[in-house]
């Protein structure tokens, strides 16, 4: 009975009580199970992100009208696999003036960086990686290194188009980690820790529901921290050809191109973690820990849907109006968002949850209605000028 | 040793081996037959006209010095968040002046046209 | 040696080998690198020390800003990325003899503080760093005026690099 309410755990002892009996010690053999567990989810991850090439693809097809892949397997299954095998046997080529050790490392740092998030991410009530304390700030952690991995490829490729590229991207990735860091503090100020698990443990009301608007931000910043479109700025196809990984071909390219789809999937899974309530959905968690699993992935497939969905619904947005929308739009709205939010919750904490949740809901509303129409007013006073501008030069 | 961050040194030591496991096996089987073309740098099929690690844009670096502080600021704000919803409105309210005080140097930087992409 | 010691041992290697690659590397953005490398291996040393809060921070300042900072630097200076100059001057060895007796000197000092040979204590499973470090930022009697005065020294750094870029249009 013991096995089917957590398998893993079972399955986890079970193997401890065999290293125990080689005679190691019951430490040791800890460890080495910890290894053995990292080493089974990584492994899992890579499959997932084989599948997400297809998800992709298809989803993309799927909103540009076609058919996508469709002839290798059922609904296109196998074709991430033939992929694979392309990408395997491509003749790998080295720019002559690249930088070799610089130019081979991007690539495994940018796979890395995504890797390394999944530490803290709890699929379960009790299958949890590792709960830090400062589980946000580990996050933000791993997009540095993400930054620092872009910069490496763009510079060491020895082409003008990556140098500018990752310029730009890198750019980008700075300044929306501003609003990224100030919503995320919203989650911390909500449930009064860092750690991933206890925030959701805290959601027993959904954070979306607290905090639409932070919600709103973080899906946007999440979208720029990812370089996706409309913030695709490091790889504008039509100007910079491929941006910072131009001169980069078969696997290299490949974990880039991987890296990004896990990436996207992984912000989805953060969406659902703090605004969704992760795993939590009307006590379905506590029936069995892969249920749970399964609550979460479902969650992060539709917050990776949603991702898409904006991906090929939108244009790109020129660099110096997304800099605008981050610095003097985005950043402001989160920090007043953040003061509003810590204010009201210092004063209603103690009133019945319903008070609670109509005074955070009440604030936000008020915020973004202000906050659009001072932008509306803005811009459109900004259109008169620019027209102005253009009839007096017409004539 | 019995540290949490002995596992997160696993996720990265496997998440950096996985990759590098991954380059490897396309290094093994793939064909190499490079030629100066291939090595060439891609510009679109024109010649490439001297070096490309050329001197950049200073205004990079600007929003690079004013991401810097402003990403000091929300990290001394995360304990403060932490401990917030259990020191009341006293502690609330340190915060805020913290804030005010750097969206006075948002403001400042604004005004002087330094967030302005040119 | 217990394990950590161990573990220490080889990230304080790692640490001071790439530290050493910042100076005596020629390529100024390789420089830059190797100063990552070097600042994370600090960063891998407070985790040692269960300092989790420090060895984040760590990575997200100091690689994720001040490095990416170093190498636009870099990038908007210098048209020549190479340093050709000599890198020893003639003053070498007296440096090196000034460094050698600092070092021995500092050890020598060091050694009769009773807390150099001191074994730090395992911290309890729950003891919650975050919210002593939150309470002690707030409350009036600890460190509540440097954490204020801290914002106003970010606003005085942000006003300095607004002045010491802006140009008039």
């Amino acid at each position: 009975m013991e096995f089917w309410k957590d398998p893993l755990k079972a399955a986890a002892d079970w193997l401890a009580g065999i290293l125990v009996g080689w005679g190691l010690a019951s430490q040791v053999s800890q460890v080495i199970i910890a290894f053995l567990g990292v080493l089974i989810l990584i492994s899992l991850l890579m499959v997932l992100d084989i599948f997400l090439v297809w998800v992709e693809r298809k989803t993309v097809a799927r909103f540009q009208d076609r058919l996508g892949p469709n002839r290798l397997g059922p609904f296109g299954l196998i074709q991430p696999f033939a992929d694979i095998i392309k990408l395997l046997i491509k003749e790998d080529t080295t720019p002559g003036g690249a930088d070799k050790w610089v130019y081979n490392l991007a690539p495994v740092l940018s796979m890395m960086s995504v890797l390394m998030i999944w530490a803290i991410i709890p699929l379960a009530p009790t299958v949890v990686g590792v709960d830090l304390n400062v589980g946000i700030l580990y996050l933000i952690a791993a997009g540095a290194i993400g930054t620092l991995s872009i910069i490496m490829a763009g510079w060491s490729s020895n082409n003008k188009f990556a140098m500018i590229g990752a310029f730009r991207e890198v750019a980008i990735l700075v300044s929306f980690e501003i609003p990224m860091l100030t919503i995320l503090l919203i989650p911390t100020v909500l449930s009064g820790t860092m750690g991933i698990n206890g925030i959701i443990e805290s959601q027993s009301l959904w954070y979306v529901f607290l905090s639409p608007l932070g919600a709103l931000i973080f899906l946007i910043a999440a979208i720029a921290e990812l370089g996706r479109a409309p913030f695709d700025m490091g790889e504008a196809e039509s100007e910079l050809v491929a941006g910072y990984n131009i001169e980069y071909s078969g696997m290299k390219f490949g974990m880039f191109y991987a890296g990004e789809l896990l990436h996207a999937f992984t912000f989805g899974g953060f969406w659902a973690i703090f605004f969704f309530g992760g795993y939590r959905f009307f006590g379905l968690e506590k029936v069995h820990p892969f249920l749970a699993v399964a609550v979460l992935i479902f969650k992060a497939m539709l917050g990776y849907w949603v991702i898409m969905w904006v991906k090929y619904t939108l244009m790109r947005i020129r660099i110096d109006h997304m800099l605008a929308l981050n610095w003097k739009f985005l950043t402001p709205l989160a920090f007043i968002l953040l003061m509003a939010t810590a204010l009201t919750n210092a004063i209603l904490k103690n009133s019945s949850i319903l008070i609670y949740w109509a005074g955070m809901f009440i604030v936000n509303i008020i915020i973004a209605f202000v906050a659009l129409e001072i932008a509306r007013r803005v811009s459109t006073a900004q259109r008169a000028r620019l027209e102005g501008r253009k009839g007096a030069a017409a004539a | 040793m019995n540290n949490e961050w002995l596992f997160v040194a696993f996720f990265i030591v496997i998440g950096a081996l996985v990759p590098i496991a991954a380059i490897s096996v396309a290094w093994l089987v793939s064909p190499k037959k490079s030629n100066p073309i291939k090595q060439s740098t891609y510009e679109c099929g024109i010649e490439t006209v001297g070096e490309s690690w050329v001197q950049f844009k200073a205004q990079y670096y600007i929003f690079a010095l004013v991401f810097l502080v402003f990403d000091v600021e929300t990290v001394f704000l995360f304990p403060w968040a932490v401990k917030i919803g259990q020191l009341g409105l006293f502690a609330v309210v340190e915060g805020i002046i913290f804030i005010g005080i750097l969206i006075a140097g948002l403001v400042y930087t604004w005004r002087k046209g330094m967030l302005e992409w040119s | 040696m217990t394990i950590s010691q161990i573990i220490f041992l080889v990230v304080a290697g790692f640490t001071l080998a790439s530290a050493l690659m910042v100076v005596t590397t020629r390529n100024l953005i390789h420089a830059a690198l190797f100063l990552v490398a070097t600042l994370f291996g600090v960063a891998v040393v407070y985790a040692i020390l269960q300092a989790g809060f420090l060895a984040v921070v760590q990575v997200v300042i100091y690689i994720g800003a001040i490095a990416i900072l170093f190498i636009f630097a870099v990038m908007l200076t210098r048209r020549d990325m190479r340093d050709r100059g000599p890198q020893m001057n003639r003053m070498q060895w007296i440096g090196a003899l000034l460094a050698l007796l600092i070092f021995i000197g500092l050890s020598f000092l060091l050694s009769s503080w009773d807390g150099y040979s001191a074994v730090a204590q395992e911290m309890p499973a729950d003891f919650d760093t975050m919210g002593r470090l939150g309470e002690a930022l707030v409350s009036p009697d600890a460190y509540l005026l440097p954490f204020e005065v801290a914002s106003v020294l970010l606003l005085a750094a942000l006003v300095g690099a607004v002045y010491v870029a802006y140009t008039r249009r």
